[in-house]
């Protein structure tokens, strides 16, 4: 963590059912088909015809950019405010909706459980569930992201 | 992984190939996906407990993903060419148990594989089955650094 970040939220602030709402993201039909093609080159995520003749019923984004973009709202708006030291990995992870170009996706994070490490002093395990919706309310993804935060201890 | 559902066997594994995760993939990665410190710069990783710069974990499932299409496409072109037939994959509903098991620095090369594991027949889709796999991600030093567990629509034999 730069020095030039104020660390808001440590391992002892992370209770069990608090939530955070962490923005909003518009997805552009560029977008979409820049990152297909660097990352998931299939005709349903690349050009509208294959997407409406698939079971995505449209041009539609990777579930990984859906993921990502998920990502970046999560850093921005609340890891990098935090103590957090990164995440082992990810739990069950849900596409349940296609994200087609001009939908907006916006996130929530709820924290689902909280415990200190005993093989690790000092460092806590915190999961956090996040949903991500389109502009209409639609729960398009869910998944559920253990991660590692520092203990407030006494430093403030 | 080309063939109808029913074509598919548990254990059949396929090599997807290796890709080097160099500075000017990460830092753009992590600009546009995941701007967290670790991610950004040397200066912003060295204070962290990785210590150094290290790729977005969604980075290495993304080049996992680009891996595994590139490959079943040039399985598709290759049995295409031999007049042998070729299934219809679709997209994929999740995921289960993704491990970033290790961190991925910059220069480390991770040479992905996935083994199908199991078969489901969709209830709702008929002419859909679920594949199940494990995804394997290892580095140049042999440790697995990338794990999980995937499930993708496949077109089952026309009736």
């Amino acid at each position: 963590m730069s020095a030039a970040m104020t660390i808001r939220y440590y391992f002892e602030d992370l209770a069990p059912g608090l939530t955070f709402d962490l923005g909003s993201y518009a997805v552009e039909r560029d977008e979409i088909i820049e990152f297909a093609t660097e990352f998931d080159p299939q005709p349903f995520h690349l050009d509208e015809d294959a997407g409406k003749a698939s079971m995505l019923g449209g041009l539609a984004a990777s579930g990984w950019q859906t993921a990502s973009i998920t990502m970046r709202l999560l850093a921005l708006g609340f890891l990098n405010h935090s103590s957090c030291q990164g995440a082992p990995g990810i739990e069950r992870l849900q596409w349940r909706k296609p994200v087609y170009a001009g939908d907006v996706l916006s996130v929530r994070m709820e924290i689902v459980s909280a415990r200190p490490l005993r093989s690790r002093p000092g460092m806590g395990m915190v999961t956090m569930r996040l949903s991500t919706f389109k502009q209409d309310g639609q729960l398009v993804m869910t998944y559920d992201n253990p991660a590692l935060f520092t203990l407030r201890g006494d430093q403030s | 992984m080309i063939g109808y559902f029913e074509d598919l066997a548990i254990g059949e594994t396929v090599e997807l190939g290796a890709y080097t995760f160099e500075r000017q993939d990460i830092l753009p990665f992590a600009a546009k996906y995941d701007p967290q410190p670790y991610h950004l710069s040397d200066d912003g990783a060295a204070s962290t407990h990785f210590g150094k710069l290290c790729a977005s974990g969604w980075h290495t499932a993304a080049i996992f993903m680009r891996l595994a299409v590139l490959k079943k496409q040039e399985l598709i072109a290759e049995a295409l060419a031999e007049g042998r037939e070729v299934a219809n994959t679709g997209p994929s509903p999740g995921f289960e148990d993704l491990r970033w098991l290790k961190p991925v620095f910059v220069g480390d090369t991770v040479t992905y594989s996935r083994v199908i594991t199991g078969k489901t027949e969709s209830r709702s889709r008929p002419q859909w089955g679920v594949i199940h796999c494990d995804n394997h991600g290892v580095n140049q030093n042999g440790d697995a650094v990338f794990f999980f567990k995937s499930n993708v629509f496949q077109e089952r034999r026309p009736a």
